[in-house]
């Protein structure tokens, strides 16, 4: 049996809620959000730190309480969340098939909303040389057994990445009364957000080696210890830096992967660079009616960002289902010097657009340019500009008009 | 006296440098906003932080609820604070914004549960 809805969201965290609740609001009401966990809200449960809500509320708000300000309004509207559910296969018909307590459940859809948000990179990524003993956590895996389960997770601990949930565990650790020895940063800059470097390593006097990182891990059992090394300016670790670091405990914050295996099986095209979909101003991807937002789409460092690109996924889909199929937009937006991506891919120019960016290092006091086959048409001016913090802006159909290409890029002022 | 110093404004992720300063007045150059002229104040005179932390359930769904403090509290006490919450035990269920711990350390904030934890059946 195969139950037809409107609209499927595959997850139920800050992206998933956030345009359930839009899609509910605006009428659509055979809608249906599939979330793995047992409870709604994704990740933002084990986020009990305080910094969400500032942009959406104006409001200092903890990752549950944003949560649950979605979780009241999707009650409130009776959006039907179906929990502890996984989807195991999306085809290109948009058929779902789901893995759930009351055993397997096929739906159809009209348009689908992929909301599944990202999952951490992890030891193998990176090659650390070494043995392979107990220990080593990932910055979100530490989180969840820390402020979870009540599990604690080790006694002398070194962070390799300055990633924000990296930064956060910092401190979280140290306050539960763990010895936090240092944040390891390749980069030499910081990962994270500035305010967390301020307030989880400055506030408890946590050094933060930058350009530095671990170059091999030792322990048979459990973790002894790791041997740190500084890095020149290629990554390459410079001979005679290295020292050894006595631990039990090495947790990283090394980076986030879109989860997109169901895109992938489903023949979804990917971006190189963001691992999300490639997608136009709809936030369309290139299977019709397949819609994607959140941390699926590009890493965010903002929850606020995520709840205000699923809405613009909701209204998207509320147009779809009224005016039917848009092919994806045809002209193409390239990301130019000094930028690493930019989403969307590909535009219209027919509508009033956000974009959203990073750039590829710092940069102070520069320029960014959106420009089409040389000719520029807006720039934003910035006194700095970080990779670790999402750039957003919007530009009007009027500044779009007659594009055939979009270049943006970073100048000099 | 006069000195001077940087502080990074944590109120929200734009993470202005605040240039502050202190004279016989206080000046703070480079906010975006009001609130990050307040912040570099307090953090003069009296830094203070929200504290959020875990406290355990007992029959819950969930071990722990996430908790907060109501209003930021002096950044010194927070140790303290924490200390102070790994002595409590709810029995569940914990309503959403449940009063934890009232007045804790007499910093004028009461701890407050950011979740709901419903009982495990």
């Amino acid at each position: 049996m195969i139950i037809d809805k409107d609209v499927i969201i595959i997850g139920a965290g800050p992206a998933g809620l956030a345009a359930a609740v839009e899609l509910k609001k605006n009428g659509v009401e055979k809608l249906v959000v599939i979330e793995r966990e047992p409870f709604a809200g994704g990740i933002l449960n084990q986020c009990i730190h305080d910094g969400f809500g500032v942009i959406k509320f104006n409001e200092v708000l903890t990752g549950p309480e944003y949560a649950q300000r979605y979780i009241d309004q999707a009650e409130k509207l009776c959006v039907e969340v179906l929990t502890s559910s996984m989807v195991i296969n999306m085809s290109r018909e948009k058929e779902i098939t789901v893995l759930s307590p009351k055993g397997l459940v096929v739906y159809r859809a009209k348009s689908v909303i992929l909301a599944m948000g990202c999952r951490e990179r992890t030891r193998g990524a990176l090659g650390i040389p070494g043995t392979r003993p107990a220990g080593i956590f990932t910055a979100g895996v530490a989180q969840h057994f820390v402020n979870l389960k009540n599990i604690m997770i080790g006694k002398r601990i070194v962070i390799l990445g300055s990633g924000d949930i990296g930064l956060i565990m910092a401190r979280r650790l140290t306050l539960e009364g763990s010895k936090v020895i240092a944040v390891v940063e390749k980069m030499s800059y910081s990962n994270g957000l500035a305010r967390n470097v301020t307030q989880c390593l400055e506030d408890y006097d946590i050094p933060l080696l930058l350009s530095h990182t671990v170059i091999n891990i030792e322990g048979k059992e459990r973790l002894k210890s790791v041997t740190i090394a500084k890095v020149d300016d290629k990554g390459e670790p410079v001979r005679g830096t290295s020292q050894k670091v006595d631990c039990d405990t090495l947790i990283l914050s090394v980076g986030l992967i879109p989860e997109n295996e169901l895109s992938k099986d489903a023949g979804m095209k990917l971006d190189e660079v963001t691992q999300g979909a490639v997608v136009d101003e709809n936030l369309q991807t290139s299977i019709e009616g397949v819609f994607a937002c959140g941390n699926v789409l590009q890493v965010h460092d903002l929850a606020d960002h995520v709840s205000n690109e699923a809405e613009k996924a909701a209204r998207s889909v509320i147009n779809y289902l009224a005016n039917g199929f848009e092919p994806q937009s045809k002209v193409e937006v390239i990301a130019g010097m000094g930028i690493r991506y930019v989403i969307p891919q590909a535009i219209s120019g027919k509508r009033d657009t956000t974009f959203s960016m990073r750039v590829d290092r710092q940069w102070v006091d520069r320029k960014l340019n959106f420009s089409t086959c040389g000719r520029l048409i807006k720039s934003f001016k910035y006194k700095r500009l970080n990779p670790s913090e999402m750039v957003v802006v919007n530009l009007k159909t009027s500044d779009l008009k007659d594009v055939e290409s979009l270049e943006v890029s970073i100048s000099e002022e | 006296m006069k000195s001077e110093r940087e502080i990074t404004c944590i109120v929200c992720p734009n993470g202005c440098k605040l240039e502050v300063i202190c004279n016989d007045t206080l000046i703070v150059k480079n906010a975006l906003c009001p609130k990050g002229e307040e912040y570099a104040r307090n953090e003069v005179m009296n830094p203070v932080r929200t504290v959020t932390s875990t406290v355990k359930v007992c029959d819950g769904v969930l071990p722990l609820v996430s908790v907060r403090s109501n209003k930021p509290v002096p950044k010194e006490k927070i140790p303290e604070i924490i200390q102070l919450l790994k002595e409590v035990e709810l029995d569940a269920p914990v309503e959403f914004h449940q009063i934890i711990y009232g007045d804790i350390l007499g910093a004028g904030a009461d701890i407050i549960a950011t979740r709901e934890v419903k009982r495990s059946k």
